[in-house]
């Protein structure tokens, strides 16, 4: 601490900061253009964002957690898709999240309760396409034990 | 208080100090809705509204505290008064209004957007308004007066937080870049940003209190923030582990964000090094105590809670559990509220035109709050820690697991209550200062 002078350690701070952002930048630009190539496999459709604008304008992640991000009210829902099935039967696992999404709030004693979301069939729809567009993602094998 | 216009700072601490009191009161809701599911109907009231009010008013109050801890501290190290003490007050009731107006309209469903960015977009404007403002006000004070390394890293942090919060109005329909740049605003500014604006109150503060000379605390100011921006900016790679980003960021963020605590030590030896070093004796030691405590329990919220999950074969198992909410409420608390209620304890005397009041009492709530909210984040890491293993390691269902949690749900919400009792002392210490008032500057000389 004695043999640095507050010059040297403002310059180091400065370059420091400077480089390491721009490492930063670049590795985000490389994970921005490998996020767009899985769009290639993994298309986004009009009905996925769609969906994607009803987890946001519900604050699904407020309760929920997605790819482990939000919050820990209610369970994980980036596998929910394949959960329920969805890679053999989309229509039933459809039917499923309709059923799920209707009965809300189920009101059983001591369990974390979900509201009335009020979802129209489309809204359902669309947030099913979401929910199957964001489990094909690849998270590095995470969430260990998730359904496959 | 040296320069009249310093005064624009109490509207800031009273208005940080009512929304901190919003804060903790939807933070024991929601304690209270883990631990009673049945007690509130989720159509009246649900969890994630509530939880959007507590976070939000976690930055709203911690924002308003920054604001005014600028307000009040750049004056004296510009040596001149603020550029426009009008456009401070403006901007004040502009703020605190967009955060009643946010507030009201989560209660009746009106958010849209992603975690602690739920504000409506016309809020989001407002609030690029409010901060645009503030960044004129203070840029034109510091150039037109003395520059410091003090102002000249508060201000940076500050630009920062404007700049990086831009990334709040990009909303890409790809999930995985949408969460990318979301931690733009959240990392970059938590584990950025906002450490230049703490590293610099913080030292402010210690060279008002101990007396120490300012050319230590700047060569330690540089340490200190380098080390926090060299390991915080790469150290994002730690939230880039499992949402569908490439898995170099496994190297990247675990390498990175195992130096992140190095920044937190440093405040503490820094802290400390400064009152040993030291020897003016200033008679607020409420505001000594808040300070050190400040970095103490940052480096063990941050820190040391911090890099129990940071390494990447670890947070396989972690990530998503209440191990992140532990280390999310110490650390919050630690580096960024404990910091703000430093700098109100310090400048509420010198703003009333007091000396030093209600030490004893300041110092308690010092005790309680930091007991209460360290029982939670305690309890939390018991319960992360379960969780994980129940969870994860076994593979059992989500709510199944919960049902296990009750006990440790109990001790948070006791946690709360506590902290909250400890938010009601600091309450009367600093806004009851009682009747006997002593002519301002008459009982303890501004060190320099």
């Amino acid at each position: 601490m004695e043999r640095l002078t507050t010059a040297a350690a403002r310059n180091i701070f400065y370059g420091g900061s400077f480089f390491f952002f721009v490492v930063f930048a670049l590795l985000v630009a490389n994970s921005y253009m490998q996020a767009r190539v899985m769009e290639q496999t993994n298309p986004i459709s009009a009905e996925a964002e769609r969906g994607k604008r009803i987890w946001e304008k519900k604050a699904c992640f407020d309760c929920h957690t997605l790819f482990g991000e939000g919050a820990r009210f209610a369970p994980e829902l980036g596998r929910v898709w394949f959960k329920y099935g969805g890679d053999r039967d989309p229509a039933a696992t459809e039917d499923t999240f309709k059923a799920w999404f209707a009965a809300q709030p189920t009101g059983t004693e001591g369990r974390h309760q979900m509201p009335q979301l009020h979802l129209s069939d489309a809204d359902v729809h669309d947030m099913a396409v979401f929910l199957r567009w964001v489990a094909h993602v690849d998270t590095q094998n995470w969430p260990p034990h998730a359904p496959k | 208080m040296k320069y009249p216009s310093q005064s624009v700072a109490l509207p800031y601490f009273v208005g940080a100090l009512v929304i901190f009191s919003l804060q903790l009161v939807f933070g024991l809701v929601g304690a209270t809705m883990y631990v009673a599911p049945n007690l509130i109907s989720p159509d009246l009231l649900p969890f994630s509204v509530v939880r959007m009010i507590h976070t939000n008013a976690l930055i709203v109050w911690l924002l308003l505290g920054f604001f005014g801890s600028a307000y009040f501290l750049i004056p004296e190290e510009a040596e001149r008064d603020i550029w426009s003490p009008m456009l401070a007050k403006v901007q004040f009731w502009l703020f605190f209004a967009a955060a009643v107006v946010a507030v009201v309209g989560y209660l009746f469903g009106n958010y849209d957007g992603r975690s602690y960015l739920e504000q409506p977009i016309y809020i989001k404007v407002g609030i690029v308004i409010v901060a645009l403002m503030f960044l004129l006000n203070i840029s034109m004070t510091v150039l037109n007066g003395r520059k410091t390394v003090i102002t000249g890293i508060l201000l940076m942090g500050l630009w920062g937080v404007a700049i990086f919060f831009l990334f709040a109005f990009y909303v890409p329909a790809n999930v995985v870049i949408d969460k990318m740049f979301w931690w733009w605003v959240v990392h970059l500014w938590v584990e950025g940003v906002w450490e230049l604006v703490m590293a610099s109150i913080l030292a402010f503060m210690l060279i008002k209190l101990t007396g120490v000379d300012r050319e230590v605390v700047e060569k330690w100011l540089y340490v200190i923030i380098g080390t926090a921006l060299f390991s915080g900016i790469l150290g994002t790679g730690h939230h880039y582990y499992w949402i569908g980003a490439p898995a170099y960021w496994q190297w990247i963020g675990t390498i990175f964000s195992a130096v992140e605590p190095l920044p937190f030590f440093a405040m503490v030896l820094f802290a400390f090094a400064m009152v040993w070093k030291g020897r003016r004796d200033h008679p607020n030691h409420a505001a000594l105590l808040w300070s050190l405590g400040c970095a103490v329990t940052a480096f063990f919220g941050a820190g040391v809670l911090g890099f129990l999950h940071t390494l990447a074969p670890i947070n396989y198992y972690t990530h998503g559990t209440q191990v992140t909410a532990a280390h999310g409420h110490l650390a919050f608390y630690g580096a960024y509220a404990m910091v703000n209620l430093a700098m109100i304890t310090y400048a509420m005397p010198p703003l009333l035109g007091r000396a030093p009041y209600n030490q004893n009492l300041n110092i308690l709530s010092f005790w309680t709050m930091t007991t209460g909210v360290g029982l939670m984040s305690a309890a939390l890491t018991f319960a992360g820690v379960l969780q994980t293993h129940l969870e994860r390691v076994m593979g059992q269902d989500y709510m199944d697991v919960q049902q296990q949690l009750g006990l440790f749900y109990w001790i948070r919400l006791g946690g709360g209550v506590l902290a909250a009792l400890g938010l009601v002392m600091f309450l009367v210490a600093v806004l009851v200062p009682g009747r006997r008032a002593i002519p301002a500057g008459a009982a303890f000389a501004p060190a320099e």
